[in-house]
């Protein structure tokens, strides 16, 4: 595995068809998670309160639902099987620690999910209301499970905790589950995730029902819905933000290379500023082009510091200290990425030489050999890098898109207080702007998350799994035409069914729900 | 350590063995076209599935999560080595996935006979291509491990090659009958229609011949080659009859294995000749899951190598250099005594939703019908 490097264009294409299938995944996992809660929630309304008006709402969100579903299922079993097909020396190097939660995944949140969406789907006339009821919480909670074991999975590749390497099996394997699923960064990772897809669905509700407002039809059901909406996509929009904070903090700590991308920040220091908005450019004063000037910038002084540690004074490395070297805000030394690279070199080589040595049965060797190797493991990935510079991710890509991910954010708060305030007056429909809003935030809900995901993952590269794995290491060796072949494949196939999608999905919106009150 | 790779590798087998049962979805999925004769009675024949069709796909799923957790190994040297052949399966399992939602809905760009035609792929091409791989359990695979397991596959064809190997197809098609035969039982156990039923009890007949025909074929083969035997210095080598020994060395295993094809005749044939009898299914379903659980079992116990290198023999995968951890396999364990909770619900679930047969009133009255 760790010894080949790979061509550029296998690693490049692997990464674009693993991005490919996990955006188009991402686009319909958030409205299941948080549409599954809204049906149970209108449903749950309709058994207590008798309203057929609840019912019919129900009714006609579960058919977006499901045609939302069927493609996101499609999607997601590219997504599982990938990390074998187009990653699997990294399959083998974490398999021990990643296979568990997608196992647990699919024993305990698929089944639970198929089985009781099949109920939801068809069991309105075939078994008791109750019985429907408890049917359809169960799929929320189904997809939630779901949701959090793949995040706990991706929580432990950002920082990699619960497990010790083994240089026998040449892996790593597990020794804390508990440490694993209640991570700081598994914590807010799905917290994060999960309350921002609530606001995306609460997007799509509002959005589409003031599309009925607009055409002034099914006015009842429109206000219904929107007044629900509105009230969960408050309360989900601040959770979002406050579990935003959270992971922040989380990133600063575990991931301060990301951190810096994000902002754009070379030079860091104490009371470091928060960047607003500016443009990076190319500077030929800087040692790389990775590196980005920020012109133009507005800032708001000591406010990085504060996000990142509730201080206003606290420290915050900048790219460049961070490839020089640094003493974090928590009094640990890091020393500069090109020794770094030398220690993760020293690893690489102490583990070839421990394995012959066991082979040779030189004990001695062996045993001198795995204390160097110990010694040197955290910074295993870098033995992989072929310059420090290779450490830092697209500042601009990572910068753009936490700025349009937290402006989208703050777009939200407005429209939810805005709808639930002139819902509950009733006045929704007479300021025309309102339910225009709400229709502009559909897309832009659905472009806040995928930026969410790029900060995220763009935001962590080189890394696979941070600081042990390098992506160019962990990717299947075989030849580039293949994957080429296999993404454009996939690309077709999903576009095409995306389009599918949508129009079956405006099909029915037109529709509308089956009977107004 | 020994028991919980024994545990795990049981418990692969099982969800083996409930995949290649639910696999009569496929099966049914190639037969829309041969026994239904009109769009209405298409239409059933889809909606009988379209409440199964979901079960299948999470099973698949989550025998892919298990393999991964248990026996990482397996999954990154089959993966990642046999690149194109389990994309082509995915591919054929990700057209599936939306065809049942979208194909009679308006607005869905392809028409609804091109879902159609996405089923029946999926039918053909799905079933196929997992026997095949499943074959390749006993034939052997063209890869060798280096130092750190990283995998090199020796074969420029990436898993295609499966395909060139006569047992391998004899396994694959073996499959693709025997889906069609349990989808003919099934719709006779679940559709309320006299013309589909005895339609579908011809093709229980028309399938049942060539899959028993191409499974002891298969069979034949691999109890007189070569197998793949761990010796007892842990290197693999090529044993004559090795499949057949272990046939022999576990009289339990080949007990299960006799019941299961016990089980799975007597369905089919009860259900050819006697009139009016719908129960075929269970008798069928339940005798292949313990006769897959029992071939899986052929392959990996016994000191045998479940997953062969014909180029490389010792970089050959057993269930003792593949596995997790003791931890993680212990963990995992844990997890695993959730299953009967799991299975609990589903049966209570489907029992709720299957009371009665499903009919063509049922799915014109059915708002979500597909």
């Amino acid at each position: 595995m760790l010894l080949d490097l790979t061509t550029t264009t296998l690693v490049e294409w692997s990464r674009w068809q693993f991005a490919m299938t996990a955006i188009y995944h991402y686009m319909f996992v958030p409205l299941t998670l948080g549409l599954a809660l809204m049906l149970a929630i209108m449903e749950t309304m309709w058994v207590k309160t008798g309203d057929k008006s609840w019912l019919n709402a129900t009714k006609f969100w579960m058919k977006l639902f499901g045609i939302n579903f069927a493609i996101g299922v499609a999607t997601g079993l590219i997504l599982e099987f990938q990390f074998g097909t187009n990653w699997s020396n990294y399959s083998w190097f974490v398999g021990d620690i990643f296979g568990a939660p997608l196992a647990i995944e699919g024993i305990i949140a698929f089944f639970l999910e198929s089985t009781f969406v099949a109920v939801m789907f068809f069991g309105w006339n075939k078994v008791s209301k109750r019985f429907h009821l408890v049917s359809t919480w169960m799929v929320f909670v189904g997809a939630n499970i779901s949701a959090l074991w793949i995040l706990v999975a991706n929580a432990w590749m950002q920082n990699p905790v619960g497990m010790e390497f083994n240089p026998i099996t040449a892996r790593n394997e597990m020794d804390n589950f508990w440490a694993i699923l209640f991570s700081p960064t598994a914590i807010s990772k799905f917290t994060h995730t999960v309350t921002s897809a609530y606001t995306l669905s609460a997007c799509f509700v509002v959005g589409v029902s003031s599309w009925f407002i607009l055409k002034k039809r099914n006015l009842e059901f429109a206000r219904k819905s929107i007044m629900l909406a509105s009230v969960f996509g408050l309360i989900s929009i601040i959770l979002t933000i406050y579990t935003g904070d959270s992971s922040a903090q989380d990133v600063t700590k575990t991931q301060p290379m990301k951190f810096a991308a994000m902002e754009g920040l070379n030079e860091g220091g104490r009371g470091a500023a928060f960047t607003v908005i500016g443009l990076p450019v190319n500077d030929p004063s800087l040692p790389t082009d990775k590196m980005k000037k920020m012109e133009y910038a507005i800032h708001v002084p000591k406010m990085l510091s504060f996000l990142g540690y509730h201080d206003f004074n606290a420290y915050i490395p900048g790219i460049q200290n961070i490839l020089d070297g640094y003493t974090s805000q928590s009094g640990v030394t890091y020393p500069s990425l090109e020794q770094r690279m030398a220690n993760g070199r020293t690893a690489i080589d102490a583990l070839k030489t421990y394995k012959q040595a066991v082979k040779e049965e030189n004990q001695i060797l062996a045993d001198s050999t795995l204390q160097v190797f110990k010694a040197n493991y955290s910074d295993f990935g870098y033995g992989y890098l072929n310059s420090p510079y290779d450490a830092i991710p697209h500042v601009p890509l990572v910068f753009y898109s936490f700025r349009i991910m937290v402006g989208l954010g703050m777009l939200f708060v407005l429209l939810f207080a805005v709808s639930l305030w002139y819902a509950k007056k009733r006045k929704f429909e007479k300021f025309k702007l309102i339910p225009y809003l709400a229709l502009f935030c559909v897309p832009m809900a659905y472009i806040a998350s995928q930026c969410g995901w790029i900060v995220a993952e763009v935001g962590r590269q080189p890394w696979v799994v941070q600081d042990l794995m390098p992506t160019n290491v962990a990717v299947t060796k075989i030849a580039s035409n293949w994957v080429i072949t296999t993404f454009w494949m996939f690309a077709i196939l999903f576009t095409i069914l995306l389009i599918a999608e949508l129009k079956i999905m405006f099909h029915q919106i037109k529709k509308g729900p089956e009977t107004d009150n | 350590m020994e028991f919980l790779q024994h545990y795990w590798w049981i418990l692969i087998s099982l969800l083996g063995g409930l995949l290649v049962f639910l696999l009569f979805v496929q099966g049914g999925q190639t037969l829309l076209y041969t026994i239904a004769k009109t769009e209405d009675e298409r239409n059933v024949l889809v909606n009988s599935l379209g409440r199964k069709w979901e079960f299948t796909f999470t099973t698949l799923v989550v025998f892919g999560g298990a393999f991964f957790a248990s026996f990482p190994l397996f999954y990154s040297t089959s993966f990642g080595g046999a690149y194109l052949a389990w994309m082509v399966v995915l591919f054929c399992f990700v057209i599936q996935a939306v065809s049942y939602e979208y194909r009679r809905k308006a607005g869905n760009l392809l028409g609804e006979r091109t879902y159609n035609v996405f089923l029946i792929i999926n039918g053909v091409i799905g079933t196929i291509c997992i026997g095949a791989v499943v074959g390749s359990f006993f034939t052997g695979n063209p890869f060798q491990l280096g130092e750190m397991n990283d995998v090199n596959w020796m074969s420029p064809w990436r898993g295609i090659e499966v395909l060139f190997n006569f047992a391998n197809i004899c396994l694959g098609l073996a499959i693709f009958f025997l889906a069609r035969t349990l989808a003919s039982l099934y719709f006779m156990n679940n559709i309320k229609h006299n013309a589909i039923y005895e339609r579908s009890k011809k093709q229980v007949l028309y399938n049942s011949v060539p899959f028993v025909i191409l499974l002891l074929v298969f069979l034949g083969i691999i109890l007189t080659s070569k197998g793949y035997a761990i010796m007892e210095d842990k290197s693999i080598q090529l044993v004559q009859y090795k499949y057949f020994y272990n046939l022999l060395e576990m009289p339990l295993n080949t007990l299960i294995l006799l019941i299961g094809v016990v089980g799975v005749l007597f369905g089919i044939i009860k259900s050819i000749i006697k009139p009016h009898w719908r129960k075929g299914i269970w008798f069928s379903g339940t005798g292949i899951v313990l006769a897959v659980i029992a071939l899986f079992i052929v392959a990996g116990f016994n000191n045998t190598a479940f997953y062969p290198s014909y180029t490389d023999l010792n970089s050959s995968l057993t269930i003792y250099n593949a596995s997790s951890s003791y931890y993680t396999l212990k963990t995992m364990a844990y997890v695993s005594l959730v299953s009967p909770l799991v299975i609990a619900y589903i049966f209570y679930a489907w029992r709720a939703l299957n009371k009665k047969q499903i009919d063509i009133q049922d799915v014109q009255d059915d708002h979500h019908a597909y």
